[in-house]
């Protein structure tokens, strides 16, 4: 059983999946927090995670070269989070706050136009040609081979695929708790909940907007890296290409539900890895040109059959 | 020395932009006192509140809460200097616990949060079991219980309810008195916008009627149960 269809599945399109899953996940929570926070869909916030990937392997370049020291992704993204967040915070302070209160489509507009600047400044700075992230083969994790070999279902996760999965869980376990046992997080929920009882209830919502500006930068950041780990190269529209699977995956879970999006960017990724896979005779289910539009799919149908989402949203 | 006012508000003229609808309203709120608005549909009770909160646009007119000079300060900077508010609807945050609500109102409160919350819960009861049921899913009359505990996590100077027996059953509404009341008795001011006419003036130090954005008649609670107009317009007496 595990030799006819467990390997192949498991190993080429369940996993594969998963990885993809986190990445969306990871962006989701940015965009379903900004949309709740700040009641506008940022376009700009796949940028952010390209420019991070970006940032990363500039600190991993520069740390190498310099010192002689070569840096995990992970440990290099580390300032890149916090180029991201003043990124993102400097943004907000000059094009998105002041049209805080005029309708919400100016603010989208800005975001749209934002978008092209930083892609803009990343072809201008690093060029417009794809750059090696990571290079070589990427291995399989020995210790999960073995265990798995162990008992007839050897699971063959690469790695990069391993710290990307692994990373995230331990991101949403940190999330779980600012959200839930924080003054700051509470109030991001309250913020989220109601903008106008918060304001009337001594809640200072542009430290709240910051805080927001924060998550989401720093969760965007941890998206690019990984999404980087996984093509293992860098390229200016990463970051877009991703935007649509991710906006699916907030309406998915439901607007200003982080914890929705994790599970809607799980369901996307899946979705689309499993789509491909050959459930009925030789051949993939479809083909995988048409990968992308089941998370647009997933996305028309929510909205259309249960716009609040999985986890009973914010509706506009 | 005499005691400052609690809350003064002398000739306010005030509205949604251009739009006026208070047009000179004179209300003052004494320490110690519940003071009622009741009126007509439209007559701008809540308008009076939003005012002072500072929600919305004063066109003329002053407020002043203890003396000082508050027109025009936002909605956060007056929960700071003491008001407490409860607005009708929307009051509290659906997707929080109780507990969490509660903390959300002490955002401003620097220290003794968690023995507020435990005053809170001898002043609402009813809410010590649900502590960490998530707000959204109790009863109006729970969820107004909530908001009114949630408003006065802060160091109140005066309190501002707007209709908060609005839609509940008449149990609860009997509830909701009797605690406005208690409040008003550990020493904080009230002013309260109803409905309920005749149970607010039952409770109120004294009372406003407030016709088309205008003082109609004032006087004190029992003043205003007995005035015949009052009683044939908003007590639903036939006389």
């Amino acid at each position: 059983m595990w030799e006819t269809f467990g390997f192949e599945f498991v190993n080429f399109y369940l996993i594969p999946g998963l990885v993809l899953g986190c990445i969306y996940a990871l962006g989701a929570i940015g965009i379903t927090l900004t949309f709740s926070i700040l009641r506008f869909a940022n376009f700009a916030h796949g940028e952010v995670m390209m420019i991070g990937g970006y940032f990363t392997w500039t600190a991993m370049v520069l740390s190498n070269d310099l010192f002689g020291i070569p840096l995990h992704p992970i440990i290099a993204a580390i300032p890149a989070v916090m180029l991201a967040i003043a990124l993102f915070i400097l943004v907000d302070r000059y094009f998105y706050k002041p049209f805080r209160s005029a309708p919400a489509i100016r603010v989208v507009m800005a975001s749209f136009g934002m978008m092209l600047v930083i892609r803009s400044f990343v072809q201008a700075v690093w060029g417009p040609n794809q750059l090696t992230f990571v290079p070589g083969i990427a291995k399989p994790n020995e210790l999960v081979k073995n265990l798995t070999a162990s008992v007839d279902m050897m699971i063959l996760v690469p790695n990069k695929h391993f710290w990307i999965i692994a990373g995230t869980i331990v991101i949403m376990l940190a999330l779980s708790w600012l959200l839930t046992k924080t003054k700051i997080g509470k109030g991001m929920r309250a913020v989220s909940d109601s903008p106008e009882l918060a304001k009337v209830s001594g809640i200072d919502v542009e430290v709240i907007v910051k805080a927001t500006w924060c998550v989401g930068g720093f969760c965007a950041v941890a998206a690019g890296v990984f999404l980087a780990m996984d093509l293992q190269m860098l390229e200016t529209t990463m970051g877009f290409r991703m935007l649509l699977p991710m906006f699916a995956a907030a309406i998915l879970g439901g607007i200003g539900r982080p914890f929705g999006a994790v599970v809607g960017g799980l369901v996307i990724g899946l979705a689309e890895e499993l789509s491909v896979y050959p459930w009925l005779g030789d051949g993939s289910l479809i083909s995988p040109g048409y990968k992308t539009g089941v998370a647009f799919t997933i996305m028309v149908i929510m909205l259309v059959v249960r716009p609040s989402g999985l986890f009973k949203g914010r509706l506009f | 020395m005499s005691k400052l006012t609690a809350l003064e508000i002398t000739n306010l003229h005030a509205g949604y932009g251009e739009t006026e609808i208070l047009k000179g309203i004179n209300i003052s709120v004494e320490p110690s006192q519940t003071v009622a608005i009741i009126g007509p549909n439209g007559a701008g009770k809540s308008t009076v509140i939003k005012s002072v909160l500072g929600l919305l646009n004063v066109i003329s007119g002053s407020i002043s809460m203890n003396g000082v000079d508050i027109v025009g300060i936002a909605p956060d900077k007056a929960v700071r200097q003491g008001i407490s508010y409860v607005p009708q609807t929307h009051n509290v945050f659906p997707n929080l616990s109780v507990t969490e609500n509660l903390e959300m109102g002490a955002w401003t409160r620097k220290y003794g949060i968690a023995e507020r919350i435990d005053e809170m819960f001898d002043l609402f009861p009813d809410l010590k079991t649900k502590r960490n049921k998530i707000a959204g899913s109790l009863s109006g009359g729970q969820r107004q219980m909530v908001a009114m505990a949630k408003a006065l996590m802060v160091e109140a100077k005066i309190m501002l309810l707007d209709e908060p027996t609005a839609g509940l059953s008449p149990k609860f509404q009997a509830q909701i008195f009797k605690t406005v009341k208690k409040i008003n008795e550990n020493g904080i001011p009230i002013l309260l916008v109803e409905q309920n006419a005749k149970q607010a003036l039952e409770i109120a130090d004294k009372g406003y009627v407030l016709v088309d954005g205008a003082n109609k008649v004032e006087g004190t609670g029992q003043d205003l149960i007995n005035d015949r107009n009052v009683a044939r317009m908003f007590l639903g007496s036939k006389d």
